[in-house]
């Protein structure tokens, strides 16, 4: 018998309330499934099992609140054994501590205490739903059970606040604990840019590559030559990570930030990896992430510069080791064998975590990603 | 007042007819059962159920009695004490008070009393109930009285299948019953096809719903049926609870419907004030009080004696628009 957990989904989340059980007990799963949906502080995220098995027993009711690592389920099966999943180590208790409580008590007698039944009370205890803010449609104007699913059932409303203290705490913790290092290079694109404009000539605008594809390809294969800046410090040092799972920051309109991953990024094929692109970035925008997605990048790259800066200096999220920073892609003056040539240049940085590597290793990592870019027909 | 939906085959038969029959069988299946009361033989039961009985069984099995209920009770007693199966037929529960002492002092306790050294099987039918202008002193429905008496079972048949049945699992239950029919009920039809025997201890899910728990029994099952056909007509859903059993109560299938509805309608003939309604009431507080959307409501009797003219007869007793207005209540609508 094995536990299904509450995952964590970055280093920023605590805790998750659990929204919907989309398996029942006696249901075979096989490893991948989506078993059951949580709500964070990204909104909606769908959760996989990790296991082949049979759900045995639910533990958590749905709506209730509880921290990263509580047990979800128990699951029996041929799956018991199995190896885990890569998941990012499990964080330190202190940081559920620090978990808002999402619960609002239900308020004693008072003065204005609300008209609901004691099955809306009950139930709005179970799932934290305020009272206060429901209008009744039970005898008298009570507030009833009904009202109180209702409102628990509304999809949470994006709230910025909230995942602005979220980013804050894990860039603070990042800051706090992860000693840093930069190092930054101007990367000549001009040919990777020709190459591939000369694929999309032939292709309608759904199907032509961004920069962005064979930029993250070079990444990841760049990444082989240099396990220590891909996977995860934890309770026992840096464990380089034998995948290459690369988390993509993505703006969130509204405000706010998140970084899905594209999973065994150096085995994709480039139009195979723009796909993903697409799709994480559609999916990041309307909800739909899976936990996997979120929860075990090996490394992030962070490519704001298409927005207009020339280089971006990241910070590592947690506990992942490094950050890759891809600037504006820029015409700049270049000398080439004594002349002063335009060329399409961008410049890439790396911020990564002294614990796990040098900058020696730094350094090789970003001209191995310049060597790459050289011949993108080979990537 | 037609019978609840039964397969539509097989002969017709009605709710006395019903009864009788399982007197008949009864007789006929055991030499220790007899009917004894007032007018159950030659006249054939003021409510004609024992009709053709004593020329079928003759004066051991069909007894006339003297018009005294206390002894005639009494005697049912002695007659159970001594290894009898005796059915003792009171005409209306009004008249029962007469044997109120035999059935509570002397029925009701000897097993207790006796450390369990004796049984009382008896088995005691009566009428109960309103609506045909027999005024005051024949029409009350008492008989959540008798469920406040540990010592005794009370059943309250209201479908044909349960007066057919319910006797026989009465005769052989070693302690006294007490079976209730309402006075409506015996010109009631239908069919007994797929019927046999049933039980005395559980209560009965008549109709399936999700908005509202309807908890009714003997005369006002039907028109609780009636008044959650309305309901539904609104898109209401009720689900109606035949109580069938008044003492024990089935509080187990009370309460599973009234978490899942989370509301609950009480529909009972007696008074309202200490009545077996509040008894029902007061364990949907005690076992369901967290899953309730909605106060409990009651829809009993006026607090009068049952009046004589019809049309006030009518007005004091439980009726389905009530229950459709109480039910819609529990629903703030």
């Amino acid at each position: 018998m094995a536990e299904f957990r509450m995952p964590s989904l970055g280093a920023d989340m605590v805790a998750g309330t659990l929204v919907e059980w989309l398996r029942r007990p006696g249901d075979r799963v096989r490893r991948g499934d989506i078993v059951a949906v949580v709500e964070t502080q990204k909104g909606a995220i769908e959760i996989e099992i990790f296991q082949d098995g049979v759900i045995e027993r639910l533990l958590v009711e749905v709506g209730t609140t509880v921290p990263v690592g509580t047990p979800l389920a128990l699951v029996s099966g041929i799956g018991v054994g199995a190896p885990a999943a890569p998941t990012p180590p499990p964080l330190r208790p202190e940081a559920v501590v620090q978990a808002p409580a999402p619960r609002v008590p239900i308020p004693g007698p008072q003065v204005g205490r609300p008209l609901a039944s004691p099955a809306a009370r009950r139930i709005a205890q179970q799932f934290g739903v305020d009272l206060r803010a429901l209008r009744g449609t039970g005898p008298g104007g009570a507030i009833v059970s009904a009202d109180v699913e209702q409102a628990a059932k509304a999809p949470r409303r994006f709230d910025p606040a909230e995942m602005r203290r979220a980013i804050g705490a894990a860039m603070a913790r990042s800051k706090r604990e992860i000693p840093h290092y930069y190092l930054s290079t101007t990367i000549d694109i001009t040919v990777a840019q020709r190459w591939m404009e000369a694929r999309n000539a032939e292709r309608p605008p759904p199907q032509r590559l961004l920069l962005a594809a064979p930029l993250l390809k070079a990444v990841a294969l760049a990444l082989r030559g240099s396990p220590e800046l891909n996977g995860y410090h934890g309770e026992r040092g840096f464990e380089p990570s034998p995948a290459i799972h690369i988390g993509v920051a993505i703006a969130i309109r509204g405000g706010g930030l998140m970084a899905p991953a594209i999973h065994d990024v150096d085995k994709l094929g480039v139009d195979e990896l723009m796909a993903k692109l697409r799709d994480l970035g559609m999916r990041a925008r309307s909800g739909g992430l899976r936990s996997s997605e979120l929860s075990d990048s090996t490394i992030t790259v962070t490519n704001i510069g298409e927005r207009g800066v020339e280089a971006v200096f990241g910070i590592i999220y947690p506990p992942q080791v490094a950050l890759v920073g891809l600037g504006k892609p820029m015409e700049r003056p270049a000398v080439i064998e004594g002349k002063v040539l335009p060329r399409r240049t961008i410049v890439a940085t790396l911020s990564a975590d002294h614990r796990a590597s040098d900058g020696h290793r730094g350094a090789l990592f970003l001209a191995e990603m310049d060597r790459l870019l050289q011949a993108p027909e080979q990537l | 007042m037609t019978a609840p939906p039964l397969p539509k085959q097989g002969p017709e038969i009605s709710y006395r007819e019903a009864v009788r029959e399982a007197i008949r069988e009864a007789i006929l299946g055991d030499p220790r059962v007899f009917l004894m009361g007032e007018d159950v033989g030659r006249y054939g039961g003021c409510y004609a159920v024992t009709k053709g009985l004593l020329e079928e069984f003759g004066p051991e099995r069909i007894r006339d009695t003297p018009l005294s209920e206390s002894a005639f009770v009494g005697a049912g007693i002695g007659a159970a004490l001594g290894g009898m199966r005796p059915i003792v037929e009171v005409m209306t529960v009004n008249f029962s008070l007469l044997a109120l002492d035999q059935i509570v002092n002397n029925a009701a306790t000897l097993r207790h009393m006796s450390g369990g050294q004796f049984e009382v099987p008896l088995v005691i039918r009566m009428a109960t109930g309103a609506g045909r202008q027999l005024a005051a002193q024949h029409s009350h429905s008492l008989e959540g009285w008798y469920a406040h008496i540990p010592g005794i079972k009370v059943l309250a048949p209201a479908t044909l299948e349960d007066a057919r049945f319910m006797l026989g699992a009465a005769l052989a239950d070693p302690n006294p019953v007490l079976i209730f029919e309402h006075v409506m009920l015996y010109n009631m039809t239908g069919t007994l096809d797929g019927a046999g025997p049933v039980d005395i201890r559980s209560a009965k899910v008549r109709r399936v719903g999700r908005d509202v728990t309807l908890i009714a029994y003997g005369g006002t099952l039907f028109k609780t049926l009636i008044a959650a056909e309305t309901l539904a007509k609104e898109g209401i859903e009720a689900e109606v609870i035949d109580l069938r059993v008044l003492r024990p109560l089935d509080t187990g299938t009370i309460l599973a419907s009234v978490r899942r509805t989370r509301r609950a309608v009480i529909v009972d003939e007696g008074w309202r004030s200490g009545s077996l309604s509040a008894e029902v009431s007061a364990r949907i507080t005690e076992g369901a009080f967290w899953d309730l959307d909605a106060p409990v409501e009651r829809v009993c009797s006026a607090e009068v004696p049952i009046p004589y003219p019809r049309h006030l007869e009518e007005a004091a007793l439980p009726q389905p628009p009530g229950i459709v207005a109480a039910a819609k209540a529990t629903l703030g609508r």
